[in-house]
């Protein structure tokens, strides 16, 4: 890494950040395309632009709106996002600022829970569903994703947790300091920046999931990434409504993911990177 | 270097349980962690044990009547079915090979971003971006808007006319997924290389260590958690595919991987039984991998501790 090789080095990087960042910018730029231009051959890359494959996405032209399934999923990933922080922030509490016995076989046992397979309880799943009448019905997601999301929660927070200075602790205990004065004015402060970035992930997880969403939802409780894998095969293939559609329910993880970079990798790295 | 724990449990004793509290006071240290584990093992475990049971029934919902205790008869046809025999070798080609370029890209770009360059910051963006793309609408985007053999991107730069999805059914889903993955791998390993130690390396430089050396054993060590940790988190979520088959192929020309075929055989062949025989063999399988990967997360944790 000499000062003469950088200049190479910063043009192959550039290189292939443009190479990884095209198809992304293509479905931008196709859905903003009307559909006589985006599927042309070879591509029309100037063709001018409009905004019509949104309005057919948004429902201008007859077919299913698509609000609904949105809908569904900010209900689905905001309401499984709060549950998940209600259940583990206590439990992260209890797990590394005053610790139960054997806290790190309670840790791994959160983490085994992620390694086994959904598709393997997905049944029993369905059938529980069904019996309760809770099939199509988005509050039956909201706990599903609590619960796939809950393990990773527990780990992120509890790695934040335990970045408060011991000391810290000690001095606020030393000072008459309660438990709840302790909570909000030393670990509150700290824990904040984790906390959100915790919810943010769980957030975009639970806007992805398709598997669980697919099988125990209809058309009630369908989700966004069901409505995508929908319209496709119900009314064939136009590709700039379908880009225009992938573009809006990508959108608010592209938008978060792009605030948060940093927060997200130690995130999703289970806070072992910091 | 990390020592692999023989067993997750021991990891340390950070501040040690203080002996002889009440009961009381124990439980009120139990008491924030019961309603999570509570949940988790009902939500998560419970199904599995349910699962587990119904592996052994021969249940068709399109037979009711024909209901009954099936002894193995479902594992059997698990073993001796070349679809679900060929889903298992599916996966663990899909897995293994999508885990292995993306790390391998991943470590490229990472090195490249570890320089100073104009726009680095705006590049290290644009990396991000297929990450952070919804897994459907990336796997719909590299079907019809890359792939297609008619007015797709790919056949319109490299001017040819080929089927890039039935002639290469598999790389054509690896591909996609390599695309999504290898941002993940290199903020990862970008971390790690930003918290790599630079006064080993200047000292190395003033040793006369070529530029290959020092990566070799000085960058490539220290970077040894940090692809540990990418390979294990990549093989947790590439492992449990469904959108990219699911769209990309639905399974076909021998891309069913086995949450696919696991998916199919209960919501379309309504064979609750077989299905949940396969479920039961997934889980064990992910039960060898997970005794290692646990292992390795537990001298991540080790180290952490230990800091």
């Amino acid at each position: 890494m000499t000062r003469r090789a950088w200049r190479p080095w910063g043009a192959l990087a550039w290189f292939a950040g443009i190479l990884f960042f095209l198809p992304v910018a293509w479905m931008v730029l196709t859905s903003l395309h009307s559909e006589s231009d985006a599927a042309t051959n070879p591509p029309s890359v100037l063709a001018p632009l409009t905004f019509s494959g949104y309005a057919e996405f948004f429902g201008a032209d007859g077919g299913a709106s698509p609000w609904p399934p949105l809908l569904n999923s900010v209900t689905a990933s905001v309401g499984s996002t709060i549950l998940v922080l209600l259940l583990a922030v206590p439990a992260a509490y209890a797990l590394s600022i005053r610790p139960v016995q054997k806290w790190s076989d309670v840790l791994f046992f959160f983490l085994s829970t992620k390694m086994l397979p959904v598709v393997a309880g997905l049944l029993p799943i369905y059938l529980i569903a069904q019996y309760t009448g809770l099939l199509d019905n988005i509050s039956f997601l909201v706990v599903l994703y609590t619960s796939m999301n809950l393990p990773i929660a527990v780990w992120l927070m509890r790695s934040f947790l335990a970045e408060i200075p011991r000391e810290m602790l000690e001095a606020a205990a030393l000072d008459g300091a309660g438990l709840i004065t302790t909570l909000r004015r030393v670990v509150a402060p700290v824990a904040m920046p984790g906390i959100a970035a915790t919810a943010l992930i769980c957030f975009i997880f639970s806007w992805n999931e398709l598997l669980f969403a697919r099988v125990l939802t209809g058309v009630v409780a369908g989700t966004a990434p069901v409505f995508l894998t929908g319209f496709v095969t119900s009314q064939g293939l136009f590709l700039a409504k379908m880009c225009a559609a992938a573009t809006v329910v990508s959108l608010p993880v592209l938008v978060a993911g792009f605030a948060a970079q940093d927060k997200l990798v130690q995130g999703l790295s289970l806070g072992a990177v910091k | 270097m990390t020592t692999l724990a023989t067993r997750p449990s021991p990891v340390t004793g950070p501040p040690a349980q203080p002996r002889g509290l009440s009961t009381a006071a124990r439980w009120a240290r139990r008491a924030p962690l019961l309603p999570a584990l509570i949940f988790t093992i009902a939500v998560t475990q419970l199904p599995f044990v349910a699962t587990l049971v119904i592996s052994f029934l021969q249940w068709n919902s399109l037979a009711p009547e024909n209901r009954g205790f099936a002894w193995l008869d479902n594992y059997l046809a698990v073993i001796t079915d070349p679809n679900l025999r060929n889903s298992v070798l599916t996966t663990i080609l899909l897995t293994a090979s999508v885990v292995l370029v993306s790390l391998i890209l991943g470590l490229g770009l990472a090195l490249l971003l570890d320089n100073k360059f104009r726009g680095r910051g705006l590049v290290r963006t644009m990396l991000i971006a297929p990450f952070l793309v919804v897994p459907v609408a990336a796997a719909l985007l590299w079907k019809h808007a890359l792939y297609n053999p008619e007015y797709g991107l790919f056949n319109g730069i490299l001017g040819i006319e080929m089927d890039w999805i039935s002639e290469m059914p598999l790389i054509a889903v690896i591909a996609s997924l390599v695309w999504q993955w290898t941002p993940f791998m290199m903020l990862i390993l970008l971390a790690g290389l930003q918290s790599r130690p630079l006064d080993a390396v200047e000292a190395a430089a003033i040793d006369g260590a070529s530029g290959w050396q020092v990566f070799r054993y000085l960058t490539l060590p220290h970077l040894r958690q940090y692809l540990e940790l990418g390979g294990l988190l990549g093989s947790i979520y590439i492992v449990q595919n469904f959108d990219a088959v699911f769209t990309i192929t639905s399974g076909g020309l021998d891309t069913a991987n086995l949450p696919y075929t696991i998916y199919q055989t209960f919501y379309q062949a309504h064979d609750y039984g077989a299905a949940s025989a396969a479920g039961v063999v997934v889980v064990i399988g992910s039960i060898a991998i997970a005794t290692f990967a646990l292992r390795a997360v537990s001298s991540l944790l080790k180290n952490e501790v230990t800091r």
